[in-house]
């Protein structure tokens, strides 16, 4: 590929253009990360109810035996990803920031299947709702770092009817290229998770939207979908934050997702690409999610790579892969570094949705303290929801929480474009994030 | 419930560094606001060389005084308010220089020390410091010297260049109010020399206001910078050329000069520099066309009908109060809002 970038006109209005730095791993391709001695999984690792656990200490368990079971709608079972022994059930660190229940299994080493996976060459023939159920055994949550259930997403209400499915690998947040490598080397499996996802909501157009920058995913993904006309490869700007959902949907369906809603009432589910190939591995193999691909990045690791991991491994064990921490690493972002979370310690387990490892360098990191909004008016050219949010940083700074919300706190998806831009480095995400907190808690 | 984080393996590598919490996100651009502030400093570079070249050492001197009294009252101010001493984001530095512009060569040292004062103390501080002034502080502080010397603020001197015996000048914009034309092409011969000199900036005037060349310099650099945008500055200088040509000549409708009053007085200065402030302009682009073009007729209405022959500095500082009221008008409809009242949830 001689080209950096091919021509791509659909965007969103507004938005940044963070230094990419994705040349660090972009090139490299994924390998698969050790076996974890020891995998911690947490119960809860996507949006919703957190599940149960289905094992006690000392219980063996193989690769892809069900530990956690779902407890409501809105939740996702969790499934072991190494073959070992149940060693503790109890709190430990998660990426959230605080102690979550997770269960620790040791490994015996053999890394064996659980018995009874069910192959299914012909799933051409399971109906939609087998399907579905197949997705949500599975498993499977939005991989993009949402981590929604995504069997959720599968059912839309009747009143809703679903008339796109968009793919995202638009992967716009910068270091990340764990969804690239995975275009890369696994476009066919993607392809026909998409199908799947189009024949579960019963749709006859599909898309898959990548950015710009990654010309030879582009290239790889259209030849994979070469014998399948209802579905198109999407080129879209280079701009940050194109893969939010709603951006994305503007981009390619030019539809606006009204305030408050969702994809679905515009008729379009979006997933992200590691999600439909989950899908595909879980249709056709009848494999539960126990793996994802992970970038270990920033200029605070020795050699970055991209991994194939197990759920559960912990953050030191890739680090020590990518060669470990050098001298001046000063920030472990679990994520990228626009809206990653950043980590205190280094024993958190890569979740499902943990879609890349990012650290900096002391050089890198800011620690400034804020100045006075000087109303430049730069975050409000960002915004991509069309927000002001100098204001609402000035209301929330003084506590005036309800008059943020007039200003539509809550339309805030926290992308952190207007933080990015900001001169004078006022924390605007944090703020938002404070508010909405605040609001909640008058709330109960 | 056992075996806490505490107990974990002992096969850790070493703690090897103390890591750094924080909220997303964790990467920032390039721009602050001290680098902001002192780029339009820099941009006014031109501005101040020609001033200097023109009007020589009494030009100099008016700079160096509202500098140093800018900066010392914010220093002293601000320890006197227990906030953190903050001269070098250069907010007073911009401050200083932008009065130094709006003051005649001639003027006595104490009229630039009292218009920096009002400027900083009490324009800016007293209104809550950076980012909280409703008004232009280095307008206020000329609008404090005008109208407290008002003999001492109009009284200008030819340019270094200008083979004239004079010692004192009218400005273009005060001959036109109180002569008319034919008096200006007098003393500037042609029209095409009138505006060469305006042009380039060898007329009577305030220290900064004069060279529209060295002006547009500062300012097309700011534009590349994307420090200020057009939406300000074009629709002000548009709305005097055209109002000035529809109502500003004396044979009737559209026989007024529009050339010569968007070079003539402080609007490019005003337009590029001043009505383009952050803190006492709007921040919604839509707004900020609706100022430009209220500025500018406002400009044109002082000059043509009200008792000052300029009427920029009392047009920006008028909008300045309009400017929140702007903002919170004209604020961009927020994505998929209007398309929410059809959803039922």
């Amino acid at each position: 590929m001689e080209a950096t970038t091919v021509h791509a006109r659909d965007t969103f209005s507004g938005g940044v253009h963070p230094a990419d730095n994705k040349h660090l791993t972009a090139h490299k391709p994924t390998v698969a990360a050790a076996i974890p001695k020891r995998a911690i999984i947490p119960l809860s690792q996507h949006i919703g109810a957190p599940t149960k656990p289905l094992v006690v200490i000392g219980q063996e368990v193989k690769k892809g035996d069900k530990i956690g079971e779902t407890a409501g709608f809105v939740s996702a079972p969790v499934h072991a990803s190494i073959s070992g022994k149940v060693t503790a059930i109890g709190n430990f660190p998660h990426i959230l920031g605080s102690d979550m229940p997770s269960i620790i299994i040791e490994s015996d080493g053999k890394d064996e299947w659980v018995a009874g996976l069910k192959e299914t060459p012909d799933y051409n023939v399971l109906s939609p709702d087998e399907l579905k159920k197949l997705v949500l055994d599975a498993g499977i949550v939005g991989m993009g770092g949402a981590t929604f259930p995504t069997h959720v997403k599968l059912s839309p209400p009747k009143e809703k009817p679903i008339d796109v499915v968009i793919l995202n690998g638009a992967e716009c947040e910068p270091f990340l290229t764990s969804d690239h490598r995975l275009m890369l080397e696994r476009p066919n499996e993607i392809i026909e998770g998409l199908k799947i996802l189009m024949r579960i909501l019963n749709v006859s157009t599909g898309y898959v939207g990548i950015e710009a920058n990654k010309p030879d995913a582009i290239e790889v993904m259209s030849k994979a979908a070469a014998g399948s006309p209802e579905i198109k490869v999407w080129p879209v700007k280079v701009k940050y934050p194109q893969g939010a959902e709603k951006m994305l949907i503007k981009a390619i369906a030019g539809r606006t997702v009204p305030a408050g809603s969702l994809p679905m009432d515009v008729g379009v589910v979006v997933q992200n690409v590691g999600t439909a190939e989950a899908i595909y591995n879980a249709v056709r193999f009848g494999k539960p999610l126990i793996e994802r691909y992970v970038t270990v990045t920033g200029r605070g690791v020795k050699e970055p790579k991209n991994f194939l991991v197990r759920i559960g491994t912990q953050f030191s064990q890739l680090i020590e892969e990518a060669g470990g921490l050098t001298d001046e690493a000063a920030k472990v972002i679990a994520g990228g570094p626009m809206m990653g979370m950043s980590q205190y310690t280094l024993d958190v387990p890569v979740i499902k949705g943990t879609s890349g490892i990012t650290v900096l360098p002391k050089a890198e990191v800011g620690i400034k303290s804020y100045g006075p909004c000087i109303r430049c008016g730069r975050c409000i050219d960002a915004c991509p929801m069309k927000l002001q949010p100098s204001l609402l940083g000035l209301y929330i700074e003084k506590g005036h929480y309800e008059d943020a919300k007039d200003y539509n706190l809550m339309d805030c998806f926290e992308c952190g474009s207007c933080t990015f831009v900001c001169p004078a480095n006022r924390p605007m995400v944090q703020w938002v994030k404070k508010a909405k907190k605040e609001l909640a808690k008058k709330k109960n | 419930m056992e075996a806490p984080a505490k107990e974990q393996p002992k096969e850790q590598p070493k703690e090897p560094h103390k890591l750094i919490v924080s909220i997303g996100p964790h990467m920032h651009d390039e721009e602050n606001t001290a680098k902001i502030m002192w780029t339009v400093s820099g941009a006014l570079l031109p501005a101040v060389l020609m001033s200097v070249y023109y009007f020589g050492i009494p030009a100099l001197l008016v700079i160096l005084v509202c500098l140093v009294t800018s900066l010392v009252s914010e220093a002293v101010v601000q320890r006197i308010m227990k906030r953190p001493v903050t001269l070098t984001d250069g907010s007073a530095f911009l401050t200083g220089l932008l009065l130094a512009m709006n003051l005649p060569s001639n003027a006595p040292l104490y009229i630039p020390v009292a218009g920096s004062f009002v400027a900083i103390v009490i324009t800016k501080h007293l209104f809550g410091g950076l980012g909280y002034n409703i008004f232009n502080p280095a307008l206020i502080g000329r609008a404090f010297v005008l109208i407290s010397f008002p003999k001492l603020m109009t009284t200008f001197v030819p340019t270094t260049v200008m083979h004239v015996d004079a010692k004192t000048m009218a400005t273009p914009l005060v001959l036109l109010k109180e002569e008319g034309m034919s008096k200006i092409l007098e003393i500037y011969h042609t029209k095409i020399a009138l505006y060469q000199d305006l042009f380039i900036g060898n007329r009577a005037g305030s220290l900064g206001e004069t060279s529209v060349i060295a002006l547009l310099l500062g300012a097309g650099f700011l534009l590349m910078k994307r420090y200020i945008t057009w939406h300000i500055p074009i629709p002000f200088i548009a709305t005097v050329g055209i109002l000035s040509w529809l109502f500003g000549g004396k044979e009737g409708l559209m026989s007024g000069d529009a050339i010569f009053h968007m070079m003539s007085g402080g609007l490019v200065l005003g337009a590029f520099f001043m009505a383009t402030d952050y803190v006492t302009g709007p921040s919604v682009r839509s707004a900020q066309i609706v100022f430009g073009i209220c500025a500018g007729a406002l400009t044109v209405l002082i000059r043509l009908k009200g008792g000052y022959p300029e009427g920029v500095m009392f047009a920006i500082l008028l909008m300045n109060c309009f400017a929140p009221l702007l903002d919170r008008g004209m604020r961009s409809r927020v994505f998929g809002k209007v398309e929410a009242k059809g959803v039922k949830k």
